[in-house]
C-alpha cells in the first residue's frame, strides 16, 4: 500500500513544533493558573470586572483582600488594595520556558512557512482542488467523517486541508502575535499590535482561544492519526521513504 | 565531473542561520547577565539580545489619558514597615529624613532628599503596569527621569548598568538602554497624590518597557556599576521586555 511521502524538513519541523507546543500548552497553563481571569481590553485585574474566570487553581476567586482605598475623592473612584492571600505563582520558570519553547516554535515556523511556500508543499498538498472547493464536496467528506469511514489515504482529504490551513496560516498566526503584543517592549516598538488586538487584556483573551483551538485541534489529530492507520502514518512522518 | 555551485535548501537554512546569528553579534560583544549554564536563563538572553538588536530604537509606552486611570492592586510587598525598623522611622517621619544614595561609577557619591528629587524637572505619565501574573492596570506616575538624576550624579562612560536596592530587601538591575529611555522615571507620585505606602512609598521606580516587577518599590540606594552585578537566579528572568 503507498504510504504518505514527507519531505525531511517537513518531518523534522513536524516534532521540533510538536515538542514546542506541547511545552508551550503546559506553561501557558501554569501561567494561566496565576491568574484565572480573562478581560476585554487594556486593563484587567482583580479590582476590575473579569469576561470569565476559570476555576483552575486556588487563586480562583480567592477574596483574601485588605479594604480598598480610593485613588480619588469622586464617588466610584478607582482603588487599591493589598493582597492578605498567598497566591499559587509558578511563573518564574513557567514563563521562562514558555518563551524558550515559544523561541523555537517561532523559528521553525518561520522556516517552515517560507519552505512550504517556495516548494510549493501547500499549494500541492494542502489548497483544496476545484472540484474540492465545492460545497457539495466538503458535504460528502464531513458525512463521510460522521460515518467514520477512516481509511488510510496518502492525500489530504478537503477537512484536513482546511484545517491545516486554517491552524497554519490563522491560529498560528494569531496565538504568535497576541503573545507579542502582550510584551511591553514590543507593543512600545509595534504600537499598532494593541490597536489591531485592542489592548493587551484582549490580547491575552484572545491567545487564549487560540491556544483552546489548537488544543483542540491537537485532540482530533491525534484521534485521526490512531483511526486512520497509526503505523503508517507514524511511520510516514518519522523514518519511513 | 564538475559540480555546479548550486544553492541547495540546506545551504540557504544554514547562511540564513549564520546571519541571523552575526545580527545578534554586536549584542554578544557587551556585556551581558550570567545564564548559571540554565537553559531558561539562556533563553531570556536570547529574548533580551533580540529585543535589543531587532526592536525600533528608544520607542514610548504607549501613554493614556486621565480617564483610562483604572483600579490597582498593590502587590508584592505592600509595607516594609513590619520588618524593617528603618523603613518604619521613615514612614513616622513623612520620610522627611529619607535620602536616596547614588554611588558607583558617578564622579561624586551622592544622596538626595525627596526635596531634592521634587526640585528637578518632573515627568508625569499615565501608562500601563503589566505584572508577571497576567493582570494590568492603569495609573499616572510622576517623577523625575532617571537619566536626569544619573547626569546630575556625573555617571561615568564606563556605565553599564544601573543596580537598585530596596527597603524590602530587593535587588535588581537594569541596563543602561532602559535607564536612560525617557520614560524610566523615580516616582514619588501617583494618580496626583504622594505614592502610597501599598505602592512603594516615597519614591519607586517605573520601567515601562518591562513587566511590573523591574518597577521596584522602596528605593534606598542605586549604584551604578561597569559590569553586571550577579545577585544570584533568583529563580526570575533578569530581563522582562515579553
Amino acid at each position: 500500500m503507498e504510504t504518505i511521502h514527507h519531505s525531511r524538513w517537513v518531518k523534522i519541523s513536524h516534532w521540533v513544533i510538536t515538542v514546542s507546543f506541547l511545552l508551550l500548552a503546559f506553561t501557558g497553563f501554569i501561567i494561566l493558573m496565576c491568574h484565572p481571569r480573562l478581560y476585554w481590553g487594556e486593563v484587567g485585574n482583580d479590582l476590575t470586572p473579569a469576561l470569565f474566570e476559570l476555576p483552575i487553581s486556588r487563586n480562583y476567586q480567592h477574596g483574601g483582600w485588605d479594604a480598598s482605598v480610593p485613588f480619588f475623592n469622586t464617588a466610584g473612584s478607582q482603588v487599591s488594595a493589598s493582597r492578605t492571600y498567598d497566591i499559587f505563582n509558578q511563573n518564574g520558570w513557567g514563563r521562562s520556558l514558555h518563551f524558550l519553547s515559544a523561541w523555537f516554535l517561532v523559528i521553525t515556523g518561520v522556516i517552515y512557512l517560507f519552505t512550504g511556500i517556495f516548494t510549493g508543499h501547500f499549494r500541492k498538498r494542502m489548497v483544496p482542488t476545484r472540484e474540492e472547493f465545492l460545497f457539495r464536496a466538503l458535504w460528502r467528506d464531513v458525512t463521510s467523517h460522521i460515518k467514520q469511514h477512516f481509511g488510510y489515504n496518502p492525500k489530504y482529504n478537503v477537512i484536513q486541508k482546511y484545517s491545516y490551513l486554517i491552524v497554519i496560516f490563522v491560529i498560528m498566526p494569531l496565538i504568535a502575535l497576541t503573545g507579542l503584543t502582550m510584551s511591553p517592549a514590543v507593543s512600545a516598538g509595534y504600537p499598532v499590535l494593541l490597536k489591531m488586538f485592542g489592548g493587551v487584556q484582549s490580547a491575552r483573551t484572545l491567545h487564549f482561544f487560540a491556544s483552546v483551538a489548537l488544543e483542540l485541534f491537537f485532540v482530533v489529530h491525534v484521534i485521526m492519526i490512531i483511526r486512520s492507520g497509526f503505523k503508517q502514518q507514524i511511520k510516514g512522518m518519522t523514518f519511513g521513504k | 565531473m564538475k559540480r555546479l555551485p548550486i544553492l541547495t535548501r540546506r545551504k540557504a537554512i544554514i547562511t540564513g542561520l549564520a546571519g541571523l546569528g552575526s545580527l545578534l553579534l554586536p549584542g554578544c560583544s557587551k556585556p551581558t547577565p550570567p545564564t548559571y549554564g540554565n537553559i531558561l536563563r539562556m533563553g531570556d538572553n536570547l529574548t533580551y539580545l533580540a529585543q535589543r538588536t531587532l526592536l525600533p530604537g528608544q520607542s514610548l509606552a504607549k501613554e493614556y489619558r486621565f480617564n483610562d486611570i483604572s483600579s490597582m492592586p498593590a502587590t508584592g510587598t505592600t509595607n516594609p514597615g513590619i520588618f524593617n525598623e528603618e523603613y518604619s522611622k521613615l514612614l513616622q517621619n513623612g520620610f522627611a529624613d529619607w535620602q536616596l544614595v547614588v554611588e558607583g561609577k558617578v564622579s561624586k557619591s551622592r544622596s538626595y532628599s525627596l526635596k531634592d528629587l521634587q526640585k528637578f524637572p518632573s515627568r508625569k505619565q499615565i501608562t500601563k503596569h503589566c505584572c508577571e501574573e497576567g493582570w494590568s492596570a492603569i495609573a499616572e506616575w510622576t517623577g523625575v527621569p532617571l537619566s536626569a538624576v544619573l547626569q546630575n550624579a556625573g555617571i561615568k562612560e564606563s556605565a553599564r548598568f544601573i543596580n537598585f536596592h530596596s527597603y524590602d530587601g530587593w535587588i535588581d538591575s537594569i541596563d543602561l538602554y532602559d535607564a536612560f529611555h525617557p520614560q524610566t522615571i523615580l516616582a514619588y507620585a501617583m494618580n496626583g497624590k504622594d505614592l502610597p505606602v501599598p505602592h512603594g512609598a516615597p519614591v519607586r521606580l517605573r520601567v515601562e518597557k518591562q513587566i511590573g516587577y523591574k518597577s521596584m518599590k522602596y528605593l534606598q540606594k542605586i549604584e551604578v556599576t561597569d559590569e553586571f552585578v550577579d545577585t544570584g537566579d533568583s529563580g526570575w528572568a533578569w530581563y522582562t521586555g515579553i
